[in-house]
């Protein structure tokens, strides 16, 4: 979504350099994460740090901000060589952080919460009222008194980021802050970032994604596995020549033609309404939806509005008291178990890898036996046919380019793209009528992602319907032909994607699509609580 | 029931419940950090056996306290090495702590078999102990038994008000992000530990000196693993604690009083002498059900080892 904010031209943003890294490096016993990296930041500039999953983003920021040591390398902060040895040195120097998975206690109130983080012991009341002056001179609204786990993903990053503030910061370090976020909160984020960074707050900004990157980094620093690959300002960089950067190679695209869906439903949900059994989840109100044979159809939202009840609804896992709500390849299913759906040709990937769609410690061919045994002929007279399983492992992996140590491998020891193509391909070369995904993309790099979806429009061009849970939009503009949203429980009207705009699926995201019940006179709730 | 049967029922109802609410609170701590030490029956065994022989020895049962809190410290001590340091299996190693504890009380305590200890005399507090029913069985106790109220109250403002409470339902909750902000888990876990086993240790102590005056094997009789259920059902809430020990005290004093009366009652007295255990669980579970009240107060970690990255 491009954002109109012309960013700053070198020579404007060159301060004096705030942090310099020399020739860090960190080796773990099985990989080297970082190697001989060097970087400057500067005072008031927006640098970002750009890799793909395993390029070692993480692991340099934790190293400035004192959680892991490096095994060898010099940092300069503030023209001074310092040694972080804990986070909280790093605060004690002026360094704040924004973690990625996030750092907040649960059952903790946010003026707990940030209490926790800051040195001395400010009484809780006195912080109550600094926390709202934080927020509001940054336009962060939040509610101190509120315990975090009734707080949604925006929310808690906002926390987040107030705890940081309130250390008064020199460096803010983002880890893939937008995640989580509507392209709305994005906006907002991106507004806060760039005040702090006008008041001389140095910025480091780890992504992946490169949209991002352009509208809001002054600078950009590349790794890829683990080594600087490139600098580069991002304004003056297309999306096309920073991936390779970034990936080595040309940005694959997919190829994504209109074609006609066939009439025949595979999968329908018929005023499906279901209470949460966790007392922090969300419940499903009167869903309806139709899923037509050659077609993709996408629901997008924020995590936490749930998509996880849907999915366990439709998979079999939450099945239902009655039958007619979900009804799958003509057959109302609603309280068939998740065996009985797949025998009538569904397939499910689920969001987790490990423990969801793969038992980590057991090898590729006994997950393949897993969800093909039946389909597969793997089972005769009730004896596994072992042979048979791995032949079937064998072929995802060689049809799905899975790099692995062979069908006897764990789980566990893939990388989580490899994993994600092994799930992926194991659903897929079942054939089946219905695919029903979640995340497919999440966690995996550009490659294997485009890889990934490609072969999903392939299975819906030999006539599967798809249904897709995510919440990259980009993702859903690029394989769906129709893209509803869920928010709160509800499901927006489907509409086909090349009539809508990640702007409009942006607002739905809130809630707020025509027809959606308002109560007069409510606040505007651009987020839904999340457990 | 006449009024001084009601004291002295009430009486006994409390003293019964004492080292129940030493104990469990002791426990609670430990687990608000996220370690779950099931050795409490050990520990308590320990602490008993340690108390008596310091107090038959030296005439002191205030030295006898100070040397079953050590023992239960002791034995923290080497529970928290196990679990903290080199990561054993919180729920194997607390098991074995039970079973060692248990055994090594046994065997320290042969000596101590046939002898008895003075009596206690109880502190009697003025003016108060005067009140009408209540004052005498109340107010004129043990001095562990306004210890354990003393502790109750601690604990509350301990968790609920002070930065350290906080910083301890930090590292229970989550040791990873405890650990992302600068606190030393470990450190922390071990003085939640040590603290776990001195009370424990005092629990202990209570009951060989002061509520039966003498040393017998098998003497602690399970209150170590009714101390860790209440912690549980109690949803670790100091307040029902305190309600759960009292009415586990309470049941058993009048089921006793029941059998003893020699009342014609047609009851297999074998479900009486049970009845203290399931009535608490009833109850307990009953006042607990709460599922947000649950998420809100058991530690998420609990029994989940951690090990700061290096």
């Amino acid at each position: 979504m491009p954002i109109p904010y012309p960013p700053l031209q070198p020579d404007t943003a060159a301060g004096p350099a705030r942090l310099v890294l020399q020739g860090i490096s960190k080796a773990y016993p099985t990989v080297v994460a970082n190697h001989d990296i060097g970087l400057v930041v500067r005072a008031g500039e927006i640098r970002a740090i750009l890799g793909e999953n395993g390029a070692g983003k993480s692991t340099l920021m934790k190293i400035i901000y004192g959680v892991t040591r490096p095994s060898s390398g010099r940092m300069f902060w503030e023209g001074e060589e310092v040694a972080v040895a804990s986070p909280a040195h790093a605060r004690s120097l002026g360094i704040g952080m924004v973690f990625q998975h996030f750092s907040l206690f649960e059952t903790l109130t946010v003026v707990e919460n940030v209490a926790l983080a800051l040195p001395g012991k400010p009484a809780l009341d006195a912080l109550a009222r600094r926390i709202v002056e934080v927020s509001e001179r940054y336009g962060l609204p939040v509610d101190p008194r509120r315990h975090i786990h009734a707080l949604s993903v925006g929310e808690r990053q906002r926390v987040e980021i107030i705890r940081c503030l309130l250390q008064d910061p020199r460096l803010l370090i983002m880890d893939e802050p937008t995640s989580v976020l509507t392209p709305q909160a994005v906006r907002k984020l991106f507004e806060t970032l760039r005040r702090l960074a006008d008041e001389g707050c140095s910025i480091l900004y780890i992504s992946h994604k490169l949209d991002e990157i352009r509208t809001l980094c002054h600078t950009a620093t590349v790794l890829r596995g683990g080594k600087v690959t490139g600098e580069c300002i991002p304004a003056q960089e297309t999306p096309a020549s920073m991936a390779r950067l970034m990936i080595g190679k040309e940005l694959p695209r997919c190829e994504h033609d209109a074609r006609q869906a066939g009439s025949e439903v595979r999968l329908r949900l018929a005023g499906l309404s279901h209470a949460a059994d966790d007392p922090f989840g969300t419940d499903l109100r009167d869903l309806h939806l139709d899923v037509h044979a050659g077609e993709i159809v996408g629901i997008a939202g924020v995590s936490g509005n749930g998509q996880q009840e849907l999915l366990r609804v439709i998979s079999g896992e939450a099945p239902l008291a009655e039958k007619f709500p979900v009804q799958i390849c003509g057959v109302e299913a609603g309280r068939l178990s998740p065996g009985r759906r797949r025998r009538l040709g569904m397939a499910f990937v689920p969001e987790e890898r490990l423990g969801r769609g793969a038992v980590p410690t057991m090898s590729l061919a006994d997950n393949a036996l897993l969800t093909a045994a039946h389909n597969q002929g793997m089972v005769a007279a009730g004896f596994l046919r072992f042979g048979r399983a791995r032949a079937f492992a064998r072929r995802c992996i060689d049809e799905f380019d899975v790099r692995c140590g062979g069908t006897a491998a764990a789980a566990k020891a893939l990388s989580g793209g490899n994993l994600q193509k092994f799930i992926v391909g194991r659903e897929i070369l079942q054939a089946p009528r219905l695919l029903v995904c979640a995340q497919p993309t999440w966690g995996v790099d550009v490659g294997a992602a485009a890889f990934i979806r490609q072969r999903i429009i392939d299975l819906r061009n030999r006539g599967c319907a798809v249904l897709v849970i995510s919440e990259e939009l980009d993702e859903l503009f690029e394989i769906c032909d129709r893209i509803a949203v869920i928010a709160k429980g509800r499901l927006s009207p489907v509409r086909a994607a090349r009539d809508t705009s990640i702007e409009d699926i942006g607002v739905w995201m809130s809630g707020l699509w025509p027809g959606a019940e308002h109560t007069a006179g409510a606040p505007l709730a651009t987020e839904t609580p999340h457990a | 029931m006449d009024a001084s049967l009601f004291t002295s029922m009430l009486f006994a109802t409390v003293v019964a419940g004492t080292p129940l609410i030493i104990v469990a609170l002791g426990l609670l701590v430990n687990e608000k950090a996220g370690v779950l030490n099931l050795g409490a029956e050990g520990m308590m065994a320990m602490g008993a056996v340690a108390a008596f022989a310091v107090t038959h020895e030296s005439g002191n049962p205030w030295l006898g306290v100070a040397a079953g809190m050590g023992a239960g410290m002791a034995m923290a001590a080497l529970f928290g090495l196990l679990v903290l340091t080199l990561m054993a299996n919180q729920v194997a190693s607390g098991l074995a702590l039970a079973i060692f504890g248990v055994g090594l009380a046994a065997f320290v305590g042969k000596p101590y078999e046939a002898v008895a200890l003075q009596a206690v005399p109880p502190i009697r507090i003025p003016f108060i102990a005067d009140l009408p029913l209540i004052g005498e069985a109340l107010y004129n106790q043990q001095a562990l038994v306004y210890f354990s109220w003393a502790l109750f109250w601690g604990l509350l403002w301990f968790l609920h008000r002070s930065r350290a409470g906080l910083v301890l339902r930090a590292v229970g909750e989550s040791p990873a992000s405890a650990h992302a902000i600068g606190y030393p888990v470990i450190r922390i876990r071990y003085l939640a530990v040590l603290f776990g086993g001195a009370m424990a240790g005092i629990g202990g102590a209570f009951l060989s000196v002061f509520y039966t005056p003498m040393w017998a094997e098998g003497m602690v009789a399970g209150r170590g693993w009714i101390a860790l259920a209440l912690v549980v059902f109690a949803t670790w809430r100091p307040l029902r604690v305190m309600v759960g020990a009292y009415l586990f005290g309470g049941v058993m004093v009048t089921q006793l009083f029941i059998q003893g009366s020699g009342l014609q009652i047609d009851f297999p007295s074998q479900l009486l002498s049970s009845l203290p255990y399931w009535a608490t669980i009833v109850v307990l579970v009953a006042i607990s059900r709460n599922g947000n009240t649950i998420r809100l107060n058991s530690p998420v970690s609990l029994g989940k080892p951690y090990r700061p990255e290096a």
